[in-house]
């Protein structure tokens, strides 16, 4: 546990990520061993090579998208506290939080899950996925395989049963209401191991 | 010869009595009691009354006979449910199912023969001859979750999916511990010895036994996939390959003493991606409708000799064995699910609540299965009848009152039931794009977890598997759009089973009226009812033109059909220049109206050249039945006048009517996602005779 201790107190402002975001201390030391591995010049803040030399990022078909969430716009970096922050929607939901509702939501509720996931879809941050987005989205997921027509008739087909105030595009509302069948809990949830 | 009619006819005149008893007295005599009462147990009165009058008869009342339950009657049920096993939530819990199936096995075995033993000891039982290994053997036979009760009661109550599939695949896994730990106690108990040796080699036997039957089962069904890719042409034996197979798989595992059920279930699993991709639609209909019939009558027939089996059985009744028997049974169970949920949430994602943990314990009911067992024991070891009796009331025990009154408890306990969803676009694009963003996400961590694994057996699926057992072009194709494909399809044939078809000179009626409501809704709905009947048009005569296995049910042969194709194709582009006119109207303003959406106004007319390489190309562009059963369907199809050129390598006679009228106006259009003839196959529809 020494080298845990002495790990910790290397991390600015722990406790304050600990409130916010619900890991464990060891959770957050485990973040930050991954963070120096992936940090190879050691700046303390990762680019978007350093996520690019990731292999399993680099096939992933959204994998692009999934290293611009961690960016905020306009940033060209990512220091620890962004990294565990967005690590933190895909913690495992508390069961027994109370429903506070003067508290902010807390980072990993299924509403912040499905807010992440919404905005990564929605890359011109307008607040719904237009066709365009969803066509783009299509594209990268089923890569070379199927013809133009295909995906657009897809793509209208989507729209068309999800959109229901008929705007032609899919809002917040809409995907959560196509979500609501899945358990997002368990679908955007990955075990953070002690 | 005579004793061979009259076999056959005993065995007629039972399945008759069993789908008579199913059919009536589950549902006609007494319909309100079949909403309270599980079927199995009506089922097994049913046999209790038969069993009964044939002993008053003055006959000896048959048995369940192991060797016809284990060989006959259970293999469709089994394959059945291995067949329709929904993968996902089993994949994503199989660790707590073998945890379930494993441990929860063991430990009931042991605890409920261990304790038994113990009664047994105490000298005012009378038992004191029935020494440990029997009791261990008996604790064996009646500890193991019955897939047959389960599935018969736990299909009305709708349970939540996780809970469903928790006890439903535990029912199904723990067969391989239950075959070891019988033939070794078994074994032992002839012995009379037990060295640690032998526990040991128990262990290996367990692993032997289970993955054993996997791996057979598995190869069963990478040869039937494989099989399956060749069928194109005998398309009508199709289902029987996956049956052959499965059944093959059962009897070559029980052969080397490896488990059955496993293989059984292995090779449904296993063979089920590959051979729906590559048979048609009927043959998979038939596949279904098989299995579920073949099922349902081994079900019944199952708890009817049930039934009969209790009247007719030699009974040992011991008032103490057997009611504490039950009780252990109870105790055993619910210790067990509490210890192991305990252990297992810590390891899970979604913890298992309180409810779900007494579903699981109160779901595990017992079986036909402990009851062969029972009864394969060797007629002269001692206490049998003992055994036996004390096994038939555990059976009757868990399906009478806790399959009577589970649904009940699950509406008590408000405990979430199953959410009925119709296949969504949506949801199956949503999740896809999840499963890669949470391995992305255990990427960005570091984590080789849940998706990773999951991600790399797609992989390994996708580049090298497909490619040996899947046909033609279709192994490339990603799963999404075969999803959309089949949803399409199906949406397609609801729509022509109920009738909705617009008529023909009315269309251009309807049209009318659509625009006279102008209600966008209805009309968007009537486009795509439009659509969805123009596409399942195409999609038929491509199948016709390009399946020559039918051919005692097609009117036309190939050559005959191009001929056709051709004279209709010119009929059309005529008929097509003067519908335009007419139409254009009609079809232009409820379009413009809505034209804020012209994306998905459109409805798209579109055809693939690769797959006519073996006909005549021309004849592949306009779609028309050869016969038209329905005037709808010639005229729907004139209201499509227009494609589009979207093709390079288009070419050929596109006809007159292609691009002249692309600026004009908004024309429907129809999508085609099929890009060949493969699965899914309409073979037989209403507009074809």
């Amino acid at each position: 546990m020494g080298s845990t201790n002495s790990t910790l107190s290397k991390i600015p402002n722990v406790e304050e990520l600990v409130q916010e975001t619900g890991f464990t201390p060891a959770h957050i030391v485990r973040l930050y061993d991954r963070f120096e591995a992936l940090d190879k010049e050691k700046t303390g803040h990762l680019r978007p090579q350093d996520f690019g030399a990731i292999n399993r990022l680099a096939i992933n078909p959204i994998g692009d998208r999934i290293i611009g969430a961690f960016f905020s716009p306009g940033q060209e970096t990512v220091d620890f506290h962004s990294f565990v922050r967005i690590l933190a929607h895909f913690r495992p939901a508390d069961k027994k939080r109370p429903k506070d509702p003067s508290m902010p939501e807390p980072v990993n509720s299924r509403t912040s899950k499905l807010k992440f996931a919404f905005q990564l879809y929605d890359q011109d941050k307008d607040g719904k996925i237009s066709r365009a987005e969803l066509l783009q989205v299509l594209r990268s997921m089923l890569e070379m395989q199927v013809t133009e027509e295909q995906l657009e008739s897809i793509a209208d087909r989507t729209i068309q049963e999800a959109d229901l105030d008929t705007d032609d595009a899919i809002s917040f509302e809409e995907f959560r209401k196509s979500l609501e069948k899945v358990n997002i809990d368990h679908k955007m949830s990955i075990r953070f191991l002690r | 010869m005579a004793n061979y009619c009259s076999s056959s006819s005993m065995v007629d005149l039972w399945l008759t009595t069993a789908a008579a008893a199913r059919q009536h007295v589950c549902f006609h005599l007494i319909p309100r009691l079949s909403g309270v009462v599980p079927e199995s147990c009506l089922l097994i009165v049913v046999g209790l009354l038969v069993g009964g009058l044939i002993k008053v008869i003055g006959e000896e009342p048959p048995v369940l006979d192991s060797q016809l339950f284990f060989l006959c009657l259970l293999p469709p049920i089994i394959l059945d449910a291995g067949y329709f096993l929904p993968i996902r939530p089993f994949t994503e819990n199989v660790g707590t199912i073998l945890v379930f199936a494993v441990i929860g096995t063991l430990w009931n075995a042991f605890f409920v023969g261990g304790l038994l033993y113990a009664l047994c000891q105490i000298e005012s039982v009378g038992l004191t001859s029935v020494d440990l290994l029997a009791c261990l053997l008996f604790g064996s036979i009646v500890s193991a979750v019955d897939p047959v009760a389960v599935l018969a009661v736990f299909e009305k109550i709708h349970i939540n999916e996780l809970v469903h599939i928790l006890v439903f695949g535990e029912s199904l896994l723990n067969d391989a511990v239950t075959v070891v730990l019988y033939n070794l106690f078994e074994e032992f108990s002839k012995v009379g010895t037990v060295t640690v040796l032998d526990v040991f080699l128990g262990v290996v036997c367990f692993f032997v036994v289970s993955l054993g039957g996997v791996l057979v089962g598995a190869i069963y069904g990478i040869l039937a996939a494989f099989t399956s890719r060749f069928t194109s042409h005998t398309r009508v034996i199709e289902p029987l390959f996956v049956f052959l197979y499965s059944y093959m798989a059962y009897l070559s595992s029980e052969m080397f003493h490896l488990s059955g059920i496993m293989a059984l279930i292995a090779c449904g699993v296993v063979m089920r991606p590959y051979v729906e991709a590559n048979i048609s639609h009927k043959s998979y209909t038939t596949i279904k409708y098989f299995l579920k019939m073949w099922s349902s009558v081994s079900e019944t027939l199952i708890f009817i000799f049930l039934g009969v089996s209790t009247v007719a059985g030699p009974h040992a009744w011991n008032w103490t064995f057997v009611i504490v028997t039950v009780i252990l049974c109870l105790v055993s169970r619910v210790l067990g699910v509490i210890g192991l949920t305990f252990i297992i949430n810590k390891f899970r994602i979604v913890r298992l609540t309180k409810k779900d943990q007494f579903i699981v314990a109160y779901g595990g009911l017992r079986g036909a299965i402990a009851f062969s067992l029972g009864y394969l024991l060797s007629s002269n070891h001692q206490k049998r009848n003992l055994f036996l009796t004390a096994i038939i009331t555990v059976i009757f025990f868990t399906v009478f009152v806790q399959g009577m009154t589970i649904r009940p408890l699950v509406e008590l306990l408000a405990v979430k039931r199953k959410k009925e969803s119709k296949p969504s676009i949506n949801q199956e694009i949503h999740t896809e794009f999840l499963d890669h963003l949470l391995t992305g996400v255990e990427g960005v961590r570091g984590h080789y977890g849940h998706y990773h694994w999951k991600e790399k057996v797609n992989r390994f699926n996708k580049i090298y598997v497909k490619r040996w057992l899947i046909a033609g072009e279709n192994f490339m194709e990603p799963e999404l759009i075969a999803f959309y494909r089949k949803m399409e399809l199906k949406q397609a044939i609801m729509l022509v089973e109920s009738g909705q078809l617009p008529s023909a000179l009315p269309s251009t009626v309807s049209m009318q009226n659509i625009q006279a409501r102008a209600t966008p809704r209805l009309s968007k709905k009537r486009e795509e009812e439009i659509r969805r009947i123009l596409r399942s048009n195409l999609q038929n005569n491509k199948q016709r033109m390009c399946s020559f296995s039918y051919s005692r049910h097609t009117l036309f042969d190939a050559d005959e059909e191009d001929n056709v194709s051709q004279v209709h194709l010119r009929k059309m582009e005529r008929r097509v220049s003067m519908m335009k006119g007419r139409m254009s109207h009609y079809l232009t303003v409820p379009a413009d109206r809505e034209s804020p959406r012209p994306g998905v106004r459109r409805v798209r007319f579109e055809s693939n050249n690769q797959v006519f390489s073996a006909d005549s190309v021309p004849t592949a562009h306009f779609e028309q039945p050869s016969t038209p059963r329905t005037p709808d369907a010639v005229s729907l199809e004139e209201e499509v006048p227009k494609r589009r050129n979207l093709k390079a390598d288009g070419g050929g006679p596109r006809g007159t009517v292609s691009d002249s009228n692309q600026g004009e106006l908004n024309y429907q259009r129809l999508a085609r996602c099929l890009s060949d003839p493969g699965p899914n196959k309409v073979e037989n529809y209403p507009f074809m005779s």
